[in-house]
């Protein structure tokens, strides 16, 4: 735990920072956040706003669409993409400011069910197989999907269970799909389920990380916002101790906690 | 080839799903529109209401309540699993009952007019040369409503083939059961596989380009002749 | 006046009694109240002024309009009763509508042939023949009805009706939707109907002219109501009906031809009080004709006068005087033997000749037409 006076210091070191940087006007900015980051972004820009004066206009979504839409001349200075693809892919077309990538947030995938039957504590309820459908997103659009594959192999599951799949094209359709009671078992963002630390409904296998690759989500700085002090302020702000609190909360690991190399770029 | 299987995989079960749901809606579709023609009552209005609701609403909205309604704890869920056949969503025969509130007015809204366009008059007399209601159905409604229901007919096939959002609700994109054209090119998009998607998306607006030039032909053709024999 | 209640357990007659009335006030509402006993032969003329409720009585009658209650049966059989009401695929009827109601879809031989299938009595060539010729419609089969001309449609929707074999035709202003040419054209083919086949209809008019022609009984309709009821030739007759024909008041005379005049191109017509001279419309000597007197053109006169264009004179009694719709003029019946005139004058002219009930005078007739 840091102590208040930490937290103090730290928001007026900002706020200094912010006076002084941006005599100016505030703001307004655009930002894309992928969708499965739609709770903790909110809250985010919330601090964000207060302490810096600075409007951003979010809009969520799947990271594929904003892509598409970046090339073609949308409006936006900064993307949180759901992984790394589309950032680097971004970053090799030149449509964001060089070395402004970053890791934002690592997700946590977790095998969820709102059955009160089920008792979903570990793999054991995969490997029975007394199921009638497991969601999860498509593993070729979304990288919750691809954990999710990647689980399921770790398992020897993945050919067992291939019949039962049901696939969301996000995640947050696979949370619906899961949500609603259509299927039985579903592998969802633990950042869907969780409140206050708790799991909201039914019960979940919070997956550890050695059965998949790590989900990283990273922003990126796009071209149009290279002389928006706004967008380099929220930027920084991400990377505070005071938003992983707020990441950290909703079930993701700061980046600073995990022990591997980024990709190179 | 320019299609990949799983692309002439989509393409077929788009084009079974098209089929059924046309033949299905014509069967339901008629009723609704034969009523909604000719009824005085006060139901009229909120009954033509839902009907037409697909017509404004988003398809997402749709197939979220079709995904409730038709889940474990749903009313149709609850109703199709009382008759032992499980739930509806993740398979064809859900797209199927999706698909037909989705392309509803498409179909009925056609038929309707063109009930109405008749008039009271054939029927009355028709019953006056003692023809029962259904021998006045296929002698008198059904040839003279004919364009409505070529109309309605190609209309609800159309759209079915073009639906996405429903289908993307309670499909679940489980190949050769769900996964429709206009799913596939979505995947195809969203993984950036942009020739891929090019070719379906192509097909489909080439496919609807000829499906509504064959439409607008047809009912032309209609026109003139009801300007020759339409007394 | 025949007492039509004497008839009403007769297996001849028609007996009909609707009750219906559509919401609304009295300005835009409507009601029917009717209760008749007609006989089940010849043409009964239903006649009124528009939203006099005869088009509703007739729809009643074929059960295309739902009375609020009703009772019905013709020649014996129950079509409508308290308990049950038979739908008009089930009556045996004919039914003319005012405008073409032929199928579009089908040649005029497929709307024929569309009746003779479902006539459910076996079909009858020589019926067939017969309906053909007296609407004279054989050339004009194979065309579609909008290829037809309103007359041609009215014909063929006429024989379709005939086809079904019907115990009741019923028409409904068959030829409102003609101009007066084309009505002139069809009037022989409902005459010829008439005389070639023993069906009863019920012949639904606003047309004096059309009704003097047809009609053996009447049936006057105002509001919904039932304001007289008879043989024709009567009802015409009579000036004390709360219905004003107008212009149209006048009688029908049935006679025979009793004399051919072929220098001046007349005939004289017997009838039982007198005779009249008409223009010679080809009718053999000894027929039966029916001919129409309007009392706009009779006038009267204390004395016989010589010296007249008038050629028809009859000595006639005032029987009854009554006001007519104008203030200034007055309906005076008159008898001539077993018949009855009616004319028209001013009331100054009432007043100057003294008139009243019983009192001898001559009846000047400036014109007479023969309607059948």
């Amino acid at each position: 735990m840091k102590s208040k006076l930490m937290h103090l210091l730290q928001a007026s070191c900002l706020l200094l920072l912010t006076f002084v940087s941006n005599l100016a006007a505030a703001e307004v900015i655009h930002v894309a956040a992928a969708s499965n980051f739609t709770a903790p972004m909110k809250q985010i820009v919330k601090e964000f706003e207060q302490i810096s004066g600075h409007k951003v206009r979010l809009a969520f979504g799947a990271s594929g669409k904003f892509f598409a839409q970046i090339q073609h001349g949308a409006p936006f200075q900064v993307l949180l993409s759901a992984d790394q693809a589309k950032p680097l892919a971004l970053e090799q077309a030149g449509y964001t400011v060089p070395k402004s990538r970053f890791t934002y947030a690592i997700g946590t995938l977790a095998l969820w069910s709102v059955k009160p039957n089920f008792k979903v504590e570990d793999a054991s309820v995969l490997s029975q197989g007394a199921y009638n459908k497991l969601a999860l997103a498509n593993p070729k659009l979304a990288p919750y999907g691809l954990a999710a594959v990647e689980v399921l192999e770790k398992l020897s599951l993945k050919e067992a269970t291939r019949s039962k799949w049901v696939q969301g094209e996000n995640i947050a359709q696979t949370y619906q799909f899961t949500g609603t009671g259509n299927a039985d078992l579903g592998f969802v963002s633990l950042s869907q389920i969780i409140v206050n630390g708790q799991i909201k409904q039914g019960s979940a296998w919070i997956i550890p990380d050695h059965f998949h690759r790590p989900i990283r989500q990273d922003a990126v700085l796009l071209k149009r916002g290279e002389n928006s002090e706004a967008a380099q302020a929220l930027l920084r702000f991400i990377k505070s101790e005071q938003a992983k609190k707020i990441i950290m909360a909703y079930g993701y690991h700061p980046p600073a906690l995990e022990r591997k190399a980024e990709i190179k770029s | 080839m320019i299609f990949t299987e799983a692309d002439m995989g989509a393409i077929y079960l788009t084009l079974r799903l098209a089929t059924t749901v046309t033949l299905l809606l014509l069967l339901i579709g008629t009723p609704i529109a034969w009523w909604l023609a000719r009824t005085k009552s006060w139901w009229k209005g909120p009954v033509g209401a839902i009907v037409a609701l697909p017509l404004v609403l988003p398809p997402t909205v749709l197939g979220f309540y079709l995904l409730l309604a038709m889940g474990p704890n749903g009313v149709i869920g609850q109703f199709t699993q009382s008759l032992g056949l499980g739930t509806l969503p993740f398979t064809f025969w859900g797209l199927v009952i999706g698909s037909i509130f989705y392309s509803m007015p498409f179909v009925v809204q056609p038929i309707q007019n063109a009930i109405e366009a008749i008039g009271e008059r054939p029927l009355e007399a028709a019953a006056t040369l003692r023809a029962g209601p259904w021998d006045t159905f296929f002698t008198v409604v059904l040839p003279l409503a004919k364009p409505g229901f070529i109309t309605a007919a190609i209309l609800g096939f159309a759209h079915t083939v073009g639906e996405f959002g429903v289908v993307l609700m309670i499909g679940g994109n489980i190949p050769g059961e769900t996964r429709v054209v206009s799913v596939q090119i979505y995947d195809h998009v969203e993984a950036l596989e942009y020739a891929q998607a090019h070719a379906l998306a192509a097909g489909m607006v080439v496919f609807s380009f000829i499906v509504l030039l064959g439409l607008y032909g047809f009912q032309r053709k209609q026109a003139s002749l009801g300007m020759k024999y339409g007394g | 006046m025949t007492n039509t209640l004497t008839n009403a357990l007769t297996d001849n007659t028609i007996a009909a009694s609707f009750r219906l009335a559509y919401p609304g006030d009295k300005a835009d509402g409507f009601s029917l109240d009717v209760d008749v006993t007609v006989p089940g032969n010849g043409i009964t003329a239903i006649f009124g002024h528009s939203g006099s409720g005869k088009t509703t009585f007739l729809r009643c009658v074929a059960g295309l309009e739902t009375a609020d209650s009703g009772e019905l049966t013709v020649k014996g059989d129950i079509w409508q009763s308290a308990s049950h009401c038979k739908p008009t695929h089930k009556r045996p009827l004919g039914y003319v509508f005012q405008e073409s109601s032929l199928f579009p879809h089908l040649t005029a031989k497929a709307n024929l042939d569309y009746a003779i299938k479902r006539s459910g009595v076996p079909f009858s060539q020589d019926l067939y023949e017969r309906v053909l010729s007296v609407m004279a419609i054989a050339p004009v089969l194979p065309r579609y009805p909008a290829q037809l001309s309103g007359g041609e449609r009215q014909r063929v929707a006429i024989a379709r009706a005939l086809l079904i074999q019907p115990k009741l035709l019923l028409m409904d202003e068959p030829l409102a939707s003609l101009d007066s040419a084309r009505k002139q054209e069809i009037l022989p083919y409902l005459e010829r109907l008439r005389a070639s086949f023993d069906i009863p209809i019920f012949y639904v008019s606003h047309s004096m002219d059309e009704v003097a022609h047809l009609a053996d009984h009447i049936l006057v309709l105002e509001q919904g109501k039932l304001v007289a009821q008879g043989n024709l030739t009567e009802v015409l007759s009579r000036i004390d009906l709360p219905l004003k024909f107008g212009e149209e008041t006048g009688v029908i005379i049935t006679g025979e031809v009793a004399e051919r005049d072929n220098q001046w191109h007349l005939v004289r017509i017997a009838f039982d009080g007198g005779e009249l001279w008409v223009r010679d419309g080809g009718d053999a000597l000894k027929q039966s004709v029916r001919v129409r007197v309007l009392a706009r053109d009779v006038s009267l006169a204390l004395a016989s006068h010589d010296d007249t264009s008038i050629v028809n004179r009859l000595a006639v009694e005032v029987v009854e005087i009554s006001q007519d719709q104008d203030e200034a003029m007055a309906l005076v019946r008159l008898k001539c033997g077993a018949e009855y005139f009616i004319a028209r004058l001013t009331q100054k002219s009432v007043h100057q000749l003294q008139l009243e009930p019983g009192k001898h005078a001559w009846a000047q007739i400036k014109s007479v037409a023969v309607v059948r």
